[in-house]
């Protein structure tokens, strides 16, 4: 375990509740529409102050960005304080070209910042790490900050006998997405990884906000295909609360059923990949099928294997016959029956535990700081979960225990997956017994004009965030969205240090991120 | 060890007798859209104007629909009111010529082999390097699930290669995003020839839901020449499947070997 106190913690020396005057901002539930006028607007030093004493208090940044206004670029920090329900909003307008940086004090936005440069152009002072986030998402005319070709940029280097440099993506060996990988070694050891990323970026956000919105779902659906229902879960959370649309309890249930159900093949599937990543086959192979399986779930409800077309505005696209519900059911048991024997060979396998522990290790301080998200989080010691501390939609009526473990390595990942499956299973399968009854798709209003509406759903990976901005005619005029990987991939870089560069398939395969999430 | 084993016994063969029997594909499968313009009424654009990628075309009283741009998404068919557009429960989607992708009517399988030079070299081992070029990791995980053992692969002689230098040909998922051209041109250009390009997904085929982006280059054959083009948002790991057997030309001789064997 790393015991040094990183000088990150200075910060957190005059933490005295009440010592400085509260600073304004509005509070809001998770899919609450508030209007843009009650956001208090506060001038660039309080704005600051806001967001670097949220982390101070145990909230986190969930987003912050800009939306372009006549007189300059207006920042918008969405902090979420876990365990209280509660979502605290707050503006600035920032005039000039810069604005001095918060990172010093709160690391968990260093990458905000760097995508607010890339994109506005206005750059922190005094951020130690202004590199391209995405290589080209600019959004104002005469943004000086032009970007780069793809991957060129500076990247850090260490010198000194025997360091060597390793490069590696963007293609990689598998059938994954593309990343580049800057390793400092030396010898088999690794002083840094540095992650670029960009490759996958086809600028979702901007092309929301097409008028009239008819690839809106196809965007949501493709933002992460592995998290079709999570990232369109969000959207139609964002949409219903925008236009105050009510969604039946029978469309809830069947869309917490399907949230489920892909985190049920995602983690089923990632277990199997890391079985595979320590060179024991039979869990890789089992998990390899069973994870087909799961998406052969969410194909029966809807016909395609990553619930294309089932989660919709006003509701879902499909509803469930009683005699599916059964069959369901069946197929689910028998399936959950495969994978409790293929997760356990994982558990008595000496030879697996033996590279599962101590393996990537983060400490709770890292995670806390990092502000990182869902099961990385969980694996850490932090109990952050959308569905336990923010619930909409059907986890308001129907409860799913946070699953923790304390050691934030390989282990830890790997088993608080396990957890999560037993769980959703035991959800899933209560949930299809006991289906609400009445329709499951219902007309949906225009959107208000002039609100702001943040919506969190815990995706498999974690938190995923959208928050939206609606003009005077109800139009889409901002749209952000934040994927758990953006949180988590400095999460990868610092537990790989000092890490065996041999490991960092089994990490990378622990933290299991989205290279499309992340580059939208 | 011994519970591995035991784990071995509980698991049990799952290895699907495809292409021996037909794929068990789930009851709300959509598959090849099948047009009957004779149903349209007249001046009735609403399966048109709702299509997210303008995938649907009428000309005159002629309607067409491009599978290459499809997200079988399915709101042209509720749209439409008098059931002219519907999708079928067809998987047999691929075709060799970007022409082929389009169904005007009634929908056939269109497959067709690749020319005997090419076919006698691959056709008993067919070595590809996957590039994902702003996919959504939804092909990709249709194209990965091909190797477990539920589809099994390598009993066809396919196999996915770490290595562009050990490969046959590309098979490519994503719109193009420009961030990764170069980085496709370069893989491509490191596979010795002969070689293939199988375009799998819309994105990959014309851009998928990103047609038109500034961001991206609508689908692969801009930037180099596709032999197989496999529709589908993301398409079924059977439509993968068969296009690819379909390809190789081993669909029938896989069967009929299949149905010997059983």
């Amino acid at each position: 375990m790393n015991q040094e106190q990183p000088d990150l913690l200075r910060a957190s020396e005059p933490r005295q509740p009440g010592a400085s005057a509260a600073l304004p901002v509005r509070a809001a539930r998770n899919g609450q529409a508030v209007l843009l006028a009650d956001i208090p607007s506060l001038d660039i030093e309080d704005f600051r102050q806001g967001v670097i004493r949220a982390s101070l208090q145990h909230r986190r940044v969930a987003a912050l960005f800009g939306a372009g206004e006549a007189e300059g670029v207006r920042l918008y920090s969405v902090v979420a304080g876990d365990g209280e329900g509660q979502l605290y909003l707050a503006s600035s307008l920032v005039k000039g070209d810069a604005y001095p940086s918060m990172v010093d004090e709160c690391p968990q936005i260093h990458l905000f910042e760097r995508e607010l440069f890339e994109q506005w152009g206005i750059r922190p002072e005094g951020h130690p790490w202004l590199k391209p986030v995405r290589f080209g998402d600019s959004r104002r005319t005469g943004n000086a900050n032009a970007s780069n070709s793809i991957g060129v940029m500076d990247f850090y280097q260490v010198d000194g006998e025997e360091v060597h440099e390793v490069a590696v993506g963007p293609v990689h060996a598998g059938v994954i997405e593309p990343g580049h990988f800057r390793f400092q070694c030396h010898g088999e050891e690794v002083l840094h990884l540095e992650i670029s990323l960009g490759y996958q970026h086809r600028g979702i956000e901007q092309a929301m906000l097409a008028n009239p919105p008819k690839r809106a779902l196809p965007y949501m659906e493709t933002v992460a295909g592995d998290t079709t229902i999570g990232h369109a879960s969000a959207y139609c959370q964002l949409t219903e609360a925008l236009g105050q649309s009510s969604v039946s309890a029978r469309a809830y249930a069947l869309r917490a059923i399907a949230l489920e159900l892909e985190r049920l093949a995602n983690h089923v599937g990632g277990l199997g990949a890391l079985a595979n990543d320590v060179g024991y086959l039979p869990t890789a192979s089992f998990c390899g099928r069973l994870r087909g399986d799961f998406l052969n779930l969410t194909a029966a409800l809807c016909g395609s294997r990553f619930g294309r077309g089932l989660i919709r505005p006003g509701g879902v696209g499909f509803d469930v016959r009683a005699d599916e519900c059964s069959k369901l059911l069946e197929r689910l048991d028998t399936t959950q029956r495969d994978v409790k024997n293929a997760v356990n060979l994982l558990w008595e396998a000496n030879s697996v535990q033996a590279r599962f522990e101590g393996t990537g290790t983060l400490t709770q301080q890292q995670a806390e700081q990092l502000g990182l998200v869902g099961v990385v989080a969980r694996a850490c010691g932090l109990e952050r979960d959308i569905r336990h501390d923010f619930p909409a939609g059907f986890f308001r009526l129907a409860q799913i225990p946070v699953s923790v473990a304390q050691s934030g390595d390989v282990f830890a990942r790997a088993y608080v997956r396990w957890l999560e499956i037993q769980r959703s299973y035991a959800f899933v399968r209560e949930q299809i017994q006991m289906l609400p009854v009445g329709t499951v798709r219902r007309a949906c209003n225009p959107l208000l004009p002039n609100r702001l509406c943040v919506s969190l759903v815990e995706g498999w990976r974690g938190e995923i965030c959208h928050a939206a901005i609606t003009d005077a005619e109800g139009r889409l005029s901002s749209y952000k969205i934040v994927d758990p990987s953006f949180h988590n991939w400095m999460g990868l870089a610092m537990a790989l240090r000092n890490q065996q560069i041999s490991d960092f398939p089994l990490c990378n395969k622990s933290f299991d991120l989205s290279y499309c999430g992340h580059d939208l | 060890m011994i519970k591995a084993i035991l784990s071995r016994v509980q698991q049990g063969h799952r290895t699907y007798a495809y292409p021996a029997q037909p794929p068990n594909l789930p009851d709300h499968f959509r598959g090849a859209p099948s047009l009957d313009a004779t149903r349209c009424t007249e001046g009735c654009r609403q399966c048109l104007e709702v299509c997210p990628t303008d995938a649907l075309r009428l000309d005159g009283t002629r309607l067409a629909l491009d599978m290459g741009r499809c997200l079988f998404c399915t709101e042209c068919t509720s749209a439409c009111p008098t059931g002219a557009v519907t999708l079928t429960r067809e998987y047999r989607l691929a075709a060799r010529r970007r022409d082929d992708l389009i169904v005007d009517g009634a929908f056939e399988p269109r497959r067709k082999a690749l020319e005997e030079r090419t076919r006698k070299l691959f056709g008993r081992s067919l070595k590809l390097r996957q590039v994902s070029a702003g996919g959504c990791n939804a092909c990709e995980s249709d194209v990965n699930v091909l190797g477990t053992l539920v589809f099994d692969l390598g009993r066809f002689g396919i196999q996915m290669v770490a290595s562009p230098r050990h490969a046959d040909g590309l098979l490519v998922t994503g719109p193009v995003t420009e961030n990764m051209s170069l980085a496709l041109q370069k893989t491509y250009d490191a596979v010795p020839s002969p070689k293939i390009v199988i375009a799998v997904g819309a994105c990959a085929i014309a851009g998928g839901p990103y047609i038109g982006h500034s961001q991206v280059r609508n689908g692969v054959d801009n930037t180099l020449p596709v032999d197989l083009y496999v529709p589908g948002c993301p398409p079924h790991p059977y439509t993968i499947l068969d296009g690819l057997l379909g390809l190789l030309d081993r669909l029938e001789e896989r069967a009929s070997f299949a149905r010997n064997a059983v």
